[in-house]
């Protein structure tokens, strides 16, 4: 069965000229970074590398939000699974991503109760319907998905819930770009911003991208033609000696974004300093509960004291998460780290850069 | 993990209804959108409404990619 808007976006004729014009465009040797590991999945599943002029080199970027997930957090979130009485929620995308001991998956095998939900709203369900449990719900994702949680809660409250638990480590995305551009590691010449990140927030939080650091900001679609489209925006930036936020996406993002989502968003949440993987403690990347709402924060009400973390040996998914090397480059990439076997949250998840090398590269 | 999918609105009722996508029908949360209205495409990602598509704006550039399609073709 066909899906409107989006089988539109994956014509293979338009794709084509698409990718003429940004060949005529390209002059000298540019790095784009798609900042999004939908993107990143995008880009490998419909070829888009192989239909770029050599001068255009993609980089991922940071995106995926399991994979910069520290293994302190997943050790963590292990630990209140482990807990007596408690269910921990969580979706699908975390389960297999090894901590520093073991994975949720593998908890769950021995013995903890750890769900998978689609939604934070069927955890909410299941506290609701388990009201002897603590339910937990594991919150991992960028500014999509915090205001789904924040709504989730609000119910929560609504309900009367006493049961219902967050653990949150949600990050912000335009702090994890700006700490990139200040460490200078690598030579960004523009962003292919997350779309549905910007259904949230709009485009004003990448002003100062375009503007401090002169980097032109792009934010695109997932479909092919949306990122062709995108990278053809960015390349004109680049020719033009622009530097502005554009909206490629203009079907699904507002410059406004959706004020409404991020009220609730920041009703319930504050930003607090996080660590991500690769990248360390950046100032105001992440989202915690607000002091009215201690008590949902499962760090409140549960004490809990994880193991002492320990990295995995000899991985370079943080190396790979700032973009400072391809998967490839890594010794462990598809001889000890595969998807079968992994050792790296980037070769875990589905939106993991090394999964979608692993996967596409060699055929792009 | 930011996946969002467009999905058709076939039921509102009361802050929550019912989408369907690709013949698939799912229930949703409007609580990040309210005032959908049945037959509005919005995009879905983990069980809520995050944005409304722009249909207007969705048919202008698939118009636009089509002439682009069509060049390509009589190119080729």
């Amino acid at each position: 069965m066909t899906m409107r808007y989006v089988q539109e976006f994956r014509d293979g004729a338009a794709a084509q000229v698409l990718a003429h014009r940004i060949e005529r465009a390209s002059s000298r040797p540019v790095n784009l970074m798609e900042v999004c590991g939908t993107h990143t999945v995008s880009i490998f599943r419909h070829g888009v590398r192989g239909l770029l002029p050599p001068p255009v080199n993609l980089l991922s970027g940071p995106g995926c939000p399991v994979c910069v997930t520290t293994n302190a957090d997943i050790d963590k979130a292990i630990a209140l699974a482990g807990q007596n009485g408690v269910t921990l929620a969580t979706f699908g995308d975390m389960m297999k991503v090894p901590g520093s001991y073991q994975s949720l998956q593998q908890a769950k095998a021995d013995g903890a109760d750890v769900r998978v939900v689609y939604s934070a709203r069927d955890s909410v369900r299941l506290a609701r319907d388990n009201s002897q449990r603590s339910l937990i719900f594991f919150a991992v994702g960028f500014e999509t998905t915090a205001p789904t949680i924040a709504a989730a809660l609000l119910e929560a409250e609504q309900l009367g819930l006493t049961n219902f638990y967050i653990f949150s480590v949600h990050k912000l995305v335009p702090p994890a770009m700006i700490a990139l551009l200040e460490s200078r590691e690598v030579r960004i010449d523009g962003f292919i911003c997350p779309g549905h990140v910007s259904v949230v927030i709009g485009s004003q939080p990448y002003e100062p991208i375009a503007r401090r650091y002169g980097v032109p900001c792009v934010i695109s679609g997932f479909e092919p033609l949306d990122v062709l489209q995108g990278i053809e925006m960015l390349l004109r930036q680049i020719g033009e000696g622009r530097s502005e936020v554009e909206i490629q996406y203009s079907r699904g993002v507002r410059p406004e974004g959706n004020p409404l989502a991020r009220e609730l968003m920041y009703r319930v949440f504050e930003e607090r300093d996080a660590d991500w993987r690769g990248l360390g403690c950046i100032p105001g990347s992440g989202l915690k509960l607000r002091p009215q709402y201690r008590a949902f924060d499962a760090e409140e009400a549960f004490a809990v004291k994880p193991p002492p973390t320990k990295e995995h040996r000899g991985c370079l998914c943080g190396d790979v998460l700032r973009g400072v090397i391809t998967p490839p480059q890594c010794p462990l990439f598809a001889k000890a780290c595969t998807p079968e076997k992994p050792i790296g949250p980037c070769m875990v998840s589905s939106e993991g850069t090394c999964a979608g090398w692993y996967q596409y590269g060699s055929s792009s | 993990m930011c996946l969002a999918i467009p999905a058709r609105v076939i039921e509102v009722n009361e802050g929550v209804g019912l989408v369907e996508l690709a013949g698939v029908v799912r229930e949703v949360s409007f609580m990040l959108l309210p005032n959908v209205r049945v037959g509005d495409y919005v995009l879905l990602h983990a069980g809520y409404a995050l944005q409304r598509v722009d249909e207007a704006d969705a048919e202008e550039t698939i118009r636009l990619l089509a002439e682009i399609a069509e060049a390509g073709r009589n190119q080729a």
